[in-house]
């Protein structure tokens, strides 16, 4: 397989005053097109900030970053929006909705940057719900739906604009065991059956398993790959 | 295209923050309702004034009186005029002039017993032809040569002793009140009307009268008759002015003088509303950091979160226009006199709303929309989306 991700001696160092602090040193890593990779490591070890980074809301202090063939290290902010719009979707730790907005508005929020139609909107984020299997809760208002399906929202939002790269932060992180295991299998099947390309943060050792590749991060560096 | 946050987004957050968005709305509101009061007021004295001239009709005074009441005019010079061509004439071929002679006289407020000037207008026979608008509402019109005048409901309304049977005293005589006159929403309203020979006689004039007023057989020829009365050499030093200019100016300096002083108020109050916004604003961006980092995730521009924000201020402050103009629109029920600097006599008015007070009055209030909610929506904008996400976590 062809590498989506191509992370080429970056670094990233963040400053607390006059103070240096550096995150990630040197880190140079591919992830094949079609690939579910788990990102794990302690606390600060720099996981998070690699996922910032390739999912374009952070830039690197040195290196590049190609992501199916954009080097978005390069690109303005305004271009750097319109590349997440089209190539990321997000899955957040504590799901990120919109709490004013119903499941439907909330999946259908992203399609707003897009020149659908009303009704391939619709048709878009009806298909999507009903695949995370809400399409009995569209109506919904985060608040009225579970923390699992207030993330099989999310999953619905990440996925509803068919992007390149599906980043997960943490997903089953805020969730209990049975609902964690919901989400897993949700992604498992996001990967395999419809081949999205998976990065994703866990503390999780049972989440990273679903994973086909896991790679550890220390102080900034990769200290291990592969399953 | 900026704008591409749906906008129930902004309208479901601003209910969704009840207290907070009621509290904005109350002080926009408030500002709104004492900017429309203002431009209201000022309005409601031009509406009167303009509406007490004709365009059809031409006034002349003494150059560089600033009213009739500094005016003097002989009869000789008003004989004159009454011979132009131009002037309309009634069946008799007699010319539709009045010369009036305008004084002043204290009558006492029936609520607070304060004194209040008020304007004697003494008529010749041709006022009545050439203001229709004034009707005798009870009683009967004065006798030529009686010392009795009508007054204006206006003025019978608030000042004491002017019911018709009743008697007041203009100059150093007694007068009786044998009618009472309405004139709609104009200054003669506020007047005191009776024969003008008497008034001449009662205030020792000579002949000399305030002003001349005729009406055009043709309007379109003011500027004609106009040139002809300057050119005339024995009336070089009249000011001719169709009546409803002449009014309008009337109306002038007590207008700007009253959207002057009301404006500075309302800009210093709508300071407090700006704030009120700005606070509100600024606590919204704060409560929705972690969604503003998501929707920056999601690909939205700062443009965008910029929009939106400024979109919720701009909703907030519509919303206080609606309510503001709608209380202030019940003004227009109420009804006060007061002194008119320009006349220096009692001018009963309204307050009067048109689509001009309403379009600067939604004006206004989005400006302070924009005032309120531009640094909040800035920040907003500003932010970084990596800490905006962290604030979440």
């Amino acid at each position: 397989m062809s590498a989506l991700v191509q992370v080429n001696n970056i670094s990233k160092v963040y400053y607390r005053g006059s103070i240096e602090i550096p995150v990630l040193q040197n880190l140079s890593l591919e992830v094949p097109e079609g690939e579910f990779l788990a990102l794990m490591g302690p606390s600060g070890s720099g996981k998070t900030t690699l996922l910032n980074l390739i999912s374009g809301i952070d830039r690197p202090t040195s290196g590049s970053l190609v992501i199916a063939g954009t080097d978005i290290a390069k690109l303005s902010e305004s271009q750097l929006a319109k590349w997440r719009s089209q190539n990321i979707g997000f899955i957040f730790q504590f799901y990120n909705l919109i709490p004013v907005l119903t499941a439907y508005e909330n999946v259908e929020l992203p399609l707003e940057l897009t020149n659908l139609t009303k009704k391939e909107k619709k048709q878009r984020v009806e298909a999507m719900l009903n695949i995370v299997g809400l399409g009995d809760r569209m109506d919904h208002y985060p608040k009225q739906l579970s923390g699992g399906q207030q993330q099989r929202v999310a999953i619905a939002r990440a996925v509803v604009t068919d992007p390149t790269l599906i980043i997960g932060d943490e997903p089953t992180g805020d969730l209990d065991r049975k609902s964690a295991e919901e989400i897993l299998v949700l992604m498992d099947r996001l990967n395999k059956e419809f081949k999205k390309t998976i990065v994703m943060v866990t503390h999780d050792p049972h989440a990273a398993e679903r994973a086909q590749t896991v790679l550890h991060l220390e102080k900034g560096e990769l200290i291990s790959g592969g399953k | 295209m900026i704008m591409k946050i749906p906008l129930s987004y902004n309208w479901r957050n601003l209910l969704a923050r009840r207290l907070t968005t009621g509290l904005t709305v109350t002080g926009i509101s408030l500002v709104v309702f004492v900017f429309a009061a203002v431009l209201m007021l000022a309005q409601g004295i031009e509406d009167t004034l303009v509406a007490t001239g004709s365009e059809d009709n031409v006034i002349l005074i003494r150059e560089g009186s600033q009213s009739e009441l500094m005016s003097s005019l002989t009869r000789e010079q008003i004989d004159l005029v009454s011979t132009f061509p131009e002037l309309a004439r009634d069946n008799d071929n007699q010319p539709l002039l009045t010369a009036d002679v305008v004084t002043m006289i204290n009558l006492h407020k029936k609520q607070s017993g304060d004194m209040g000037n008020i304007a004697v207008r003494g008529i010749s026979p041709g006022a009545f032809d050439l203001r229709p608008q004034v009707r005798l509402e009870s009683g009967r019109w004065f006798k030529p040569g009686q010392l009795e005048v009508v007054i204006g409901n206006k003025i019978a309304e608030q000042f004491e002793n002017t019911a018709v049977g009743d008697q007041i005293e203009i100059g150093s005589k007694k007068w009786e009140v044998v009618g009472i006159l309405e004139a709609g929403k104009t200054g003669f309203a506020s007047e005191i009307w009776g024969d003008a020979d008497l008034v001449l006689s009662e205030f020792n004039r000579q002949n000399v009268f305030s002003s001349a007023t005729f009406r055009l057989s043709d309007p379109a020829e003011f500027e004609i008759i106009k040139t002809k009365l300057e050119t005339e050499r024995r009336l070089q030093e009249l000011d001719v002015k169709r009546e409803q200019t002449y009014y309008k100016e009337q109306s002038q300096f007590m207008a700007t003088f009253i959207s002057a002083l009301g404006l500075v108020i309302t800009v210093i109050f709508s300071f407090g509303a700006m704030i009120g916004a700005m606070i509100t604003m600024y606590a919204a961006v704060a409560n929705r950091t972690v969604e503003i980092g998501t929707l920056r995730a999601l690909g939205f521009r700062r443009r965008s979160i910029l929009t939106a924000f400024l979109i919720e201020s701009l909703v907030l402050s519509l919303i206080g226009a609606g309510i503001g103009l709608g209380l202030a629109s019940f003004l227009q029920m109420v009804s006060f006199s007061t002194t008119n600097f320009g006349s220096f006599s009692e001018l009963a008015f309204g307050f009067s709303l048109n689509p001009v007070i309403v379009l600067s009055t939604v004006v206004f209030s989005l400006v302070m929309g924009i005032f309120g909610g531009f640094l909040p929506a800035v920040r907003a904008a500003r932010m970084d989306i990596v800490n905006s996400l962290r604030a979440g976590g």
